[in-house]
């Protein structure tokens, strides 16, 4: 059974925005520092040199990436568990950010990669899952799109989340194992492990300034939904 | 299965929306066996999502609906055994026989002998020589016999139609009347939406009528159909 | 029999026999396949490419899309004169529906598949005789995880206007961990690999599958119900 919740008013929904707007600044503001850090305050890696940089931005986008895609399929399985249409209006935005940071990451980095290593484009682990999730969040926005019924493009929403964050470990899986019988000529990014100090921190004050941007960005558009909601039901009466 | 004493269908509180649209603003339904209730209504009233929500096709946002005290839901694929459907479109396939449609019907509903009920319901509503014959080529009238005996293949307890008179001649509609007569003194419960309060008027026990998805009047039938019409139409205009 | 089951077989049981009537899905499918394999051909070049390198590639392609052909038509005869409601009425579970549908579907891209494989060793010159036990092995595994995915998003597209287009849109991403698994299984058969050497694509294969057939018969409820 589904509760008939009280419609949103356009005052609320201005709120939310302008929240959204004020977190998002802040964000855009730490990661122009963190960008500072990267390129004035860290070691350069001895190997790539200056080019591997972007790594301090293309780790957190990627990141952010994942975070917004597993968010959508998680806030679609408690949508069918609860029903309740704030978790759609969440993975809706979720996934309007998501595909955002996807695509950013995607174009920046072989714009990057082909002056610097000669090459357009590499199948590592990062670059694979954030095409797949691209494709997926594309694909999950078209479903959206073409669905008029609101109740209904939540259900197939919801489902094609969930089956999407499925998708993702088999993603990892198959990488992973091709790459183990086709080594990459190129490694984009040095392992994990052994990072020294500074390169580590840089690489965290980026991904929380990238989480604060999706944290801020995801709460305005959520609040431009609330308000064509709002502006609906306003309507409808 | 023990047998049940209360009503065939029991539903309450119905309430569904669209959207910001509120179709169905909280409606009771209740009929009882040998009672046909007549559902009219202007267009857009809520009559056909009604319908749908009481055969369990559609979930109510607010209330339930019980038939022969079984809640429909989606955990309880039984509770609809007893319900039969038939709406304006067929729900018939256009590559398998008319036959063969309902006798699938039949296993669906796991009827004994598929092939001799599919016989008996095609013969009730006399189809029988048409029966080898794919929707396709069939006129909206026989389409419409087809997909009752398909309703009824299963010898429901509860009948659900919606706008089963739309497209028939006289003697059509007389042929589905006296059909439905005779089901529903025999004990079968029947729920009939449609515009045609003319055609349904003899059958119907109790007639209510839906407006903004709410009911305006909805009580034995009584009277005279004319009179009855003046009054619907003084409440349609209101 | 468990009656879950036989639904399923009676579902199944009558999608076979309307299609085997009208053929339409199944013949356009097959032509489909054909042209695919056609163009693999014509589109390489034999002094840079040799046939048995590009082989395992095409056969999968060729597969997948003409299955996404194949399975279209699983709910789009649902969709005329609202059929799928008759469905929905009956007292019947959702998972038995979605494993009536998704039977169906196996035997259409099954019969597509059994068509172009000859088709394959045809146009591409390879020999199957040691082969074919594993290759035939490989598609069933593959193929039962795709199928699964396309019935589920099948009933999700045909409620969209491009219904013939949203379906691969929203399936193929989906369908590229059972392709890479079934093409590096397929290339080690035909280069008669050991065993050894394709276990991980073939474990890949089976999670796939069960954690696809799992997880989409346990959300086929959520699409049909409304």
């Amino acid at each position: 059974m589904t509760a008939i919740a009280r419609p949103p008013t356009l005052d609320q929904a201005r709120a939310v925005t302008r929240r959204g707007l004020a977190m998002s600044a802040v964000a855009l503001v730490g990661i122009a520092g963190a960008c500072v850090l990267a390129l004035g305050f860290t070691p350069t890696e001895a190997r790539q040199g200056l080019a591997q940089k972007i790594f301090y931005l293309h780790v957190p986008a990627a990141w952010s990436a994942l975070l917004a895609f597993s968010l959508v399929g998680v806030a679609g399985a408690l949508y069918l568990w609860l029903e309740d249409s704030r978790l759609d209006r969440f993975s809706a935005a979720s996934a309007e950010v998501g595909v955002a940071f996807a695509a950013v990451m995607l174009t920046t980095g072989p714009i990057w990669a082909k002056p610097i290593w000669g090459t357009w484009w590499t199948w590592d682990a990062r670059l694979t899952l954030t095409l797949f999730l691209f494709f997926l969040f594309v694909g999950y926005l078209a479903l959206r799109a073409a669905i008029h019924d609101r109740q209904e493009r939540a259900r197939f929403s919801a489902v094609l989340g969930i089956m999407g964050l499925l998708l993702v470990p088999f993603v990892h899986l198959s990488v992973y194992l091709f790459r183990t019988l086709h080594p990459q000529p190129i490694v984009l990014k040095p392992s994990a492990p052994s990072l020294p100090w500074e390169m580590l921190r840089t690489l965290l004050v980026s991904t929380v300034m990238f989480t604060l941007l999706y944290v801020g960005y995801v709460t305005t558009r959520y609040g431009i939904g609330l308000a064509a909601d709002a502006r609906e039901h306003r309507d409808a009466d | 299965m023990p047998s049940f004493d209360g009503p065939l269908l029991a539903a309450t509180g119905l309430e569904r929306s669209f959207g910001p649209h509120r179709v169905l603003r909280g409606v009771d339904v209740r009929v009882s066996a040998g009672e046909a209730l007549v559902v009219a209504g202007p267009n857009g009233a809520g009559k056909t999502t009604l319908l749908r929500v009481l055969a369990g096709l559609a979930r109510p946002n607010a209330g339930e609906v019980r038939v022969l005290g079984r809640r429909l839901e989606r955990s309880a694929p039984e509770a609809r055994r007893p319900i039969g459907f038939a709406s304006h479109q067929s729900l018939l396939y256009d590559d398998l026989t008319v036959r063969e449609n309902v006798v699938l019907a039949a296993r669906l509903y796991q009827v004994r002998d598929a092939a001799a009920a599919a016989a008996k319901a095609l013969d009730a509503v006399g189809l029988a020589d048409r029966s080898d014959d794919r929707p396709r080529g069939l006129s909206r009238g026989l389409l419409q016999r087809a997909s009752i005996a398909r309703a009824l293949v299963h010898e429901p307890r509860l009948l659900l139609l919606d706008e089963p008179f739309t497209g028939l001649d006289s003697a059509a509609a007389e042929r589905l009347r006296g059909l439905l007569r005779g089901r529903v003194a025999g004990g079968m419960g029947l729920v009939l939406v449609t515009h045609h309060l003319d055609e349904a008027w003899e059958l119907a026990t109790r007639i209510g009528v839906l407006i903004g998805g709410r009911w305006q009047l909805e009580g034995e039938r009584a009277g005279e159909l004319d009179d009855f019409l003046t009054r619907y139409r003084a409440l349609v205009h209101a | 029999m468990p009656e879950g089951l036989r639904v399923a077989l009676v579902i199944a049981a009558k999608d076979i026999r309307a299609e085997l009537r009208s053929r339409t899905a199944l013949l356009s499918a097959i032509v489909f396949a054909a042209l695919v394999l056609v163009i693999f051909n014509f589109a390489r070049d034999p002094t840079v490419l040799s046939a048995t390198d590009l082989a395992p590639s095409a056969l999968w392609v060729t597969f997948s899309f003409a299955a996404m052909v194949a399975m279209n038509r699983a709910f789009t005869v649902e969709r005329e004169h609202g059929a799928l409601d008759g469905l929905l009425l009956a007292p019947v579970s959702r998972g038995a529906l979605f494993a009536g549908k998704v039977l169906a579907n196996l035997a259409f891209v099954g019969a597509v598949e059994a068509i172009a494989l000859p088709l394959f060793v045809l146009f591409f010159n390879v020999d199957l005789t040691r082969a074919l036990p594993g290759i035939v092995a490989t598609a069933a595994l593959a193929t039962i995880g795709f199928v699964a995915v396309g019935t589920i998003f099948g009933a999700m597209a045909v409620r969209t206007r491009f219904a013939e287009l949203m379906l691969p849109v929203l399936l193929l991403p989906f369908m590229v961990p059972p392709l890479i698994g079934a093409v590096q299984v397929t290339s080690r058969l035909l280069a008669e690999r050991p065993l050894s050497e394709m276990w991980g694509w073939l474990r890949l294969l089976a999670l796939y599958d069960i954690g696809f057939v799992t997880l989409a018969a346990l959300s086929f409820a959520f699409v049909v119900d409304e």
